[in-house]
C-alpha cells in the first residue's frame, strides 16, 4: 500500500475517532442508568416524562411555522433578487448573515424592548404574541442557513430562461412560483427546512428570555437535575438531526428530474 | 398585407443606444430572419417583441392592435431560446401541455392538442420522458411543440440551432422551415449565422450596431449587398477600390485595367473613388473573352479541398479569395506564381455606403 494511502486512511480514521468516540461514550453512559447493566431506562425516562413531551411537540410546531414564514420570506426575496435585482444580492445576502454576528440575546432584548406591553404592539403581553415573538426571531436565526439553501437551488436552474418561457406560455408570478420554481429547487428548500428544524429544536436563548416551554430550555433544565437523562436526550437529539439527514439525501436520490438538463 | 408591424423601435440601456429606429413590416406566414454578429441588437428586437424589453420609442403592432404595453403572458407570441428551456420537473407532455393548462383548456382539448404537437415534431413516443433523458435536437423540438401548443399569433426563434452539432443544426433548421409552412405561422429568427439565415427565410433583415442596414430577400442579399458591411458579413466578399474615369459612360479603373460598368451606375456617385465588390464565384483562373476584363494575380496561398482549390492571390494591391474546381490532370498554381484571373464587370456590385471618402 502506497504511502500516501496509508495516510489518507490515517487522516480517516483519526477524524472518525474525534467525531465518534465523545458519541460512542455519550451512549454507552446514558445506557449506565441501571447500576450494573447496560439499560435503556434514562430513554424510557427522557421519553415518558410528560414535560419532554409537551416541550418537545411546542418545538416542533414552532419549527413547522418557523419553517412556513421562513420560506414564504426567504424564496420569493431570492427569487426576485437572482431575477430582477442582481446588483443587490451582495447586500442582501451581508443582512441574511447579520444574525450570525447579532447574538440572539441581543435580538431578544431588543424584541422585548420594541414589543412589550406598554410598547404600540405588545406582542409580550399575550402567549399567541410571545409565541409569534419567538417564531419570528427563529425565522431570524435560520435566515443565515435558509436563504443559503434556497439560493443555492436557484442557482442550479436558469430562473430567468424558465420564467420567460412560463410568461410567454401566459402563466403569471403565482403560477411561475408554485409550479415551475419551487419544484425545481425543492430539495433546496427541504435542506433549507431541515436545517432550521434542527436549530429551533435546540435553540435555547429565545426561548428561554421569552419564557417559552421549548425543548432548549428543557434540555438545559435536565441537564442541571438529572446524570443519565441530557446524555440520552443529546443521543435523542442527534438521532433527529441524522434522520433530517438521511431524509434530505433521499429525496435527493429520488427526485428525478434533479439532474441537471443536458 | 402588413400582420405585424414593427416601427420606429429604439432601445436604450442607460447611455447605450442598442437599437435605432428600427423599422419592419411583416406579412402574416412570412419567415424573416434578424441576422448579425453579437451585438448588434437582433435579440434585443426580439426580446421587446416578446415583452420582456420595453422599447425606448417605438410601436409594435400585430393585426393593428398595439401590443407595446402588455405583459409578456398577454401576448401569445411563441418563444424558442437557445437553451431550450424546457421545464425540468415537468416531462415532455406536461411541458407541451403547459401553455394550455395556464390558458384552462379543457384536458380532452389538452390531450388531443399534445398528441397532435409531439406527432408534428416526430416524438409521438417520448411524451412520459423527462428533458435530461433527450438529446438536445429533441429537447430543442419539444421547445418548438411548446410554444407552438398554445397557437401563438407570432413565432419567435432566438438562436434555436446555436447549442447543437452541425449535422442537426442543418436537419432541425429543415423541420422547423417545414413546420412553419405547415402551420403558416408568421416567424421571426434570430441569428448570426448566415447560412442558416439564407437557408430558410423568406426575407433577411441584416443588422449593424442597432440598424437594420438591409431588408431582403436571400438571393438579393447576397447577390445585390447594398453596404460594405452586408458585403463582408455575408458570405465571402473580395472589396476593390476603383477610380472612377467617367461619370456619365460608367468606366471605372481598376489598377490599369478600365472596367465598364452599367450605364447610370455610377449616377449617384459623388467620390472620385468607389467601392467595388465580387464574390469569390465571379472570379475564373485564366483568360476569358471580352466582356470579361483580365487581371494580374500573384497566388498566396493554395487551399487543396478536395472538389475544390480554394486560392488566395494579391490583385492590384488587395488580397483576394477565388475558387476554382480540382481537375485530375492540371496541378494547382503553385505559391508565387503569376497567373490570369477574370472577372465579368456585370458581376461587380458597386457599394453605396460612404466608406469610400
Amino acid at each position: 500500500m502506497k504511502l500516501s494511502r496509508i495516510a489518507s486512511w490515517f487522516t480517516f480514521s483519526l477524524g472518525t475517532l474525534f467525531f465518534f468516540l465523545p458519541l460512542l461514550a455519550t451512549f454507552e453512559f446514558s445506557l449506565r442508568a441501571r447500576r450494573g447493566v447496560y439499560s435503556f431506562d434514562a430513554y424510557q425516562s427522557v421519553l415518558s416524562d410528560p414535560q419532554f413531551r409537551e416541550t418537545f411537540i411546542y418545538s416542533i410546531v414552532m419549527a413547522l411555522f418557523t419553517i412556513v414564514i421562513g420560506l414564504a420570506i426567504v424564496t420569493p426575496t431570492a427569487f426576485w433578487v437572482r431575477l430582477k435585482l442582481p446588483k443587490l444580492r451582495p447586500y442582501v445576502e451581508f443582512i441574511t448573515l447579520l444574525p450570525l454576528v447579532i447574538p440572539p440575546i441581543v435580538i431578544v432584548f431588543g424584541y422585548i424592548r420594541l414589543y412589550n406591553t406598554s410598547s404600540w404592539l405588545p406582542l409580550t403581553g399575550t402567549v399567541t404574541g410571545t409565541n409569534i415573538l419567538l417564531m419570528f426571531g427563529y425565522a431570524t436565526l435560520s435566515l443565515p442557513y435558509l436563504y443559503r439553501a434556497v439560493d443555492t437551488g436557484l442557482r442550479t436552474i436558469d430562473i430567468r430562461t424558465l420564467t420567460e418561457a412560463a410568461q410567454s406560455l401566459g402563466a403569471g408570478w403565482t403560477t411561475i412560483i408554485l409550479r415551475l420554481i419551487l419544484p425545481n429547487v425543492l430539495v433546496a428548500l427541504l435542506s433549507g427546512a431541515f436545517l432550521t428544524f434542527a436549530i429551533v429544536i435546540g435553540e435555547y436563548v429565545l426561548a428561554a428570555l421569552l419564557d417559552r416551554p421549548a425543548f432548549g430550555p428543557y434540555m438545559v433544565w435536565m441537564g442541571g437535575n438529572k446524570a443519565y437523562e441530557p446524555a440520552a436526550l443529546a443521543v435523542i437529539a442527534f438521532a433527529i438531526t441524522w434522520a433530517c439527514m438521511a431524509l434530505i439525501q433521499l429525496l435527493t436520490r429520488f427526485s428525478r428530474h434533479a439532474k441537471a438538463p443536458t | 398585407m402588413t400582420y405585424m408591424k414593427l416601427e420606429g423601435l429604439q432601445k436604450s440601456f442607460g447611455k447605450t443606444r442598442v437599437v435605432e429606429h428600427f423599422d419592419l413590416d411583416i406579412g402574416k406566414g412570412e419567415f424573416i430572419s434578424l441576422l448579425g454578429p453579437s451585438g448588434c441588437g437582433k435579440t434585443t428586437i426580439l426580446r421587446m417583441v416578446a415583452g420582456f424589453e420595453s422599447p425606448t420609442a417605438g410601436h409594435i403592432s400585430i393585426e393593428g392592435q398595439d401590443i407595446t404595453p402588455l405583459r409578456p403572458s398577454q401576448r401569445n407570441i411563441g418563444l424558442v431560446f437557445q437553451s431550450y428551456a424546457l421545464f425540468p420537473n415537468l416531462t415532455v407532455a406536461q411541458n407541451v401541455a403547459f401553455g394550455l393548462k395556464v390558458a384552462r383548456q379543457k384536458q380532452s382539448v389538452i390531450d388531443q392538442r399534445v398528441a397532435d404537437m409531439l406527432a408534428l415534431i416526430g416524438l409521438p413516443k417520448l411524451g412520459d420522458r423527462y428533458p435530461y433523458e433527450l438529446s438536445g435536437g429533441q429537447q430543442q423540438r419539444v421547445a418548438l411543440a411548446r410554444a407552438l401548443a398554445v397557437r401563438p399569433r407570432v413565432l419567435l426563434l432566438d438562436e434555436p440551432l446555436s447549442a447543437l452539432d452541425a449535422k442537426i443544426r442543418v436537419s432541425l433548421r429543415r423541420e422547423i422551415r417545414d413546420i412553419q409552412r405547415e402551420l403558416g405561422i408568421t416567424t421571426i429568427f434570430v441569428t448570426h449565422d448566415q447560412e442558416e439565415a439564407l437557408s430558410i427565410s423568406d426575407r433577411v433583415v441584416v443588422m449593424n450596431q442597432g440598424r437594420a442596414d438591409q431588408v431582403g430577400e436571400p438571393h438579393v442579399i447576397y447577390n445585390h449587398p447594398t453596404t460594405r458591411f452586408v458585403a463582408n458579413f455575408v458570405g465571402t466578399l473580395n472589396t476593390f477600390e476603383a477610380v472612377v474615369k467617367d461619370e456619365r459612360k460608367g468606366v471605372v479603373t481598376l489598377g490599369d485595367v478600365d472596367l465598364q460598368l452599367t450605364r447610370g451606375a455610377l449616377a449617384n456617385s459623388k467620390n472620385d473613388k468607389i467601392g467595388l465588390a465580387i464574390r469569390p464565384e465571379g472570379l475564373m483562373l485564366g483568360r476569358q473573352k471580352a466582356p470579361a476584363v483580365t487581371l494580374q494575380a500573384t497566388i498566396e496561398d493554395v487551399q487543396f479541398l478536395g472538389s475544390v482549390i480554394r486560392l488566395r492571390a494579391k490583385v492590384v494591391g488587395q488580397s483576394i479569395s477565388l475558387d476554382t474546381f480540382n481537375r485530375n490532370n492540371v496541378a494547382p498554381p503553385a505559391i508565387g506564381s503569376v497567373v490570369d484571373v477574370s472577372l465579368h464587370p456585370k458581376d461587380l456590385i458597386l457599394l453605396q455606403d460612404s466608406d469610400f471618402t
